[in-house]
């Protein structure tokens, strides 16, 4: 019963929510549907078709309550017909895959997007979603309530665009399904399960839309940083990538990442995501050859900043530089760089301090530390950053 | 160096609230709470009653004059406050990123006058 509306709630809110964009009513029909399911189910057994079943029930309910706000009056909930019939078929394609392009739309605040297909999609609440991306449970719900509001008022379409506008729509999905992944900066289960489910959805995206290599590279960037879920801390510390070991690593999921990337790359179009999914490969293969390879990180780094030049990017950059050509080398990196947002960029400065120690300028070292220590929210950063910079006094 | 953090909001958008919703907002909070504290830059917060039940006070020509109600009249009132200690304004901003209440209302921060390290 819990895996049959695990499995299917995004379907059956995609399909109960395409013809009038009423996500709100579907949500509530469906949660009806599904008590209505565990009242009966047990006795009479599931329906051959559950997904129509659900279906049928919630279309009723739906109707139902149109027919009351339309009388006025309230009416007696009447007994269901439970029987569906047989001509009764799932739609082809996914129909969670239109309303995933509903949910970034640009008539929805950028905020809310992510969150929004964490409800719609998954079906989480407002407050699970709230304590995962630590933040006020009452304003996220507000957030969600004005954006299926905004989806219903403005009959905004429930459809994949037609491909003018497809690339450009696309990449909003998949800068939302990131955001869902990247948001959890408080280390914990919910953190946990609400990057897992970023991980489902850039799945599912891509078992949709296996013909558009970005796609398919963000599926695979997720799987990649997911894999390592249980190698990224240890005794409540970060600990960096070429530092993690292997064993910690779930190869399946990574295994599943590369076979992804490589279907990416066979289709010739490389862009910012199955560039990141690529520099994660390089560090997945470590589990393998037990070495990193930093030149072709190099030129990895160089690729993405041709894409997509990013602060986090240049200062990767500037780290593999100095595994390559030296600590000094990687500072000279470093140096180069000028933007007044490097001031309050803790990577910058972890990145600064790791070089500085290793260049043997230890005083520098230690006042980069405390910088990046004192800009470092996440509780795992900071106690890395911490235990690095004690280690500068350890003879 | 100690940074207040004064946290301003409608007081209307939590008119409708459950116990159960403020259980969660509470939770929240604490999460955010847990964080300062984890990283040593914790100093205290509160939270507020309403800013209808404020008592103003000022003192005239020697005489005390107490008014009901707060100093000013606007839609977004003060709800709380955090004051945290840490070393520049960068760092205070990483944190007041953070803070539940940027996100449904405003976080305005200070730097202390007291002087200090």
């Amino acid at each position: 019963m819990a895996q049959v509306a695990r499995a299917s709630y995004g379907r059956l809110i995609g399909i109960l929510s395409a013809r009038n964009g009423d996500i709100a009513a579907a949500e509530d029909a469906l949660s009806d549907a599904l008590q209505a399911a565990l009242a009966t189910w047990p006795d009479r057994g599931v329906p051959d078709n559950p997904e129509g079943w659900l279906v049928r029930v919630a279309r009723n309910r739906m109707t139902d309550a149109h027919r009351r706000a339309l009388k006025q009056h309230p009416l007696p909930i009447e007994e269901h017909d439970f029987t569906v019939p047989d001509s009764y078929k799932m739609e082809t394609a996914d129909p969670r895959l239109p309303l995933l392009f509903v949910c970034a739309h640009p008539g929805i605040a950028e905020p809310a997007r992510g969150p929004l297909m964490l409800q719609a999609v998954l079906g989480f609440t407002a407050a699970e979603i709230a304590r995962a991306y630590v933040s006020s449970p009452t304003a996220m719900s507000k957030q969600l309530v004005r954006a299926k509001e905004r989806i219903k008022a403005n009959t905004i379409p429930f459809r994949v665009p037609e491909p003018e506008i497809r690339a450009e729509r696309l990449s909003d999905v998949m800068e939302a399904i990131y955001g869902c992944y990247a948001l959890c900066w408080l280390d914990g289960p919910e953190a946990d399960s609400m990057q897992r489910e970023a991980v489902y959805l850039a799945d599912l995206l891509a078992s949709e839309m296996n013909d558009d290599p970005e796609v398919l590279g963000l599926s695979a960037l997720l799987a990649f940083l997911h894999s390592r879920r249980a190698a990224r801390l240890r005794d409540g510390c970060y600990v960096p990538l070429a530092e993690q070991p292997t064993e910690l690593w779930d190869h399946d999921l990574s295994a599943a990442a590369d076979m992804r990337l490589r279907q990416a790359f066979q289709l010739g179009r490389p862009d910012r995501f199955q560039i990141e999914a690529a520099i994660q490969s390089v560090h997945a293969a470590r589990a393998r050859t037990d070495m990193t390879d930093w030149s072709a990180l190099l030129s990895l780094y160089e690729g993405l900043i041709h894409f997509a030049p990013t602060l986090g990017a240049y200062v990767s950059q500037a780290a593999v530089v100095g595994e390559v050509h030296g600590a000094e080398a990687g500072l000279v990196a470093l140096e180069k760089l000028a933007d007044p947002r490097l001031e309050r960029f803790q990577p910058y400065w972890a990145t600064q301090a790791h070089l500085l120690a290793q260049s043997g300028a230890l005083a520098e070292a230690r006042d980069a530390y405390d910088r990046a220590i004192s800009l470092a929210v996440a509780p795992g950063a900071r106690g890395f950053l911490v235990s690095a910079r004690a280690k500068l006094d350890q003879p | 160096m100690n940074y207040t953090f004064l946290l301003y909001s409608d007081p209307t958008g939590f008119a409708d609230m459950t116990e159960d919703d403020w259980a969660r907002e509470k939770e929240v909070y604490g999460a955010y709470i847990g964080a300062l504290q984890e990283a040593g830059v914790f100093v205290s917060t509160d939270w507020l009653q309403p800013a209808m039940t404020a008592t103003t006070l000022s003192v005239q020509n020697g005489k005390t004059r107490i008014e009901n109600g707060p100093f000013a009249e606007t839609t977004e009132t003060l709800g709380g406050y955090f004051v945290i200690d840490v070393p520049d304004l960068d760092a205070a901003i990483a944190w007041a990123e953070k803070c539940p209440a940027a996100q449904y209302g405003k976080v305005e921060i200070r730097a202390t006058a007291m002087g200090g390290d």
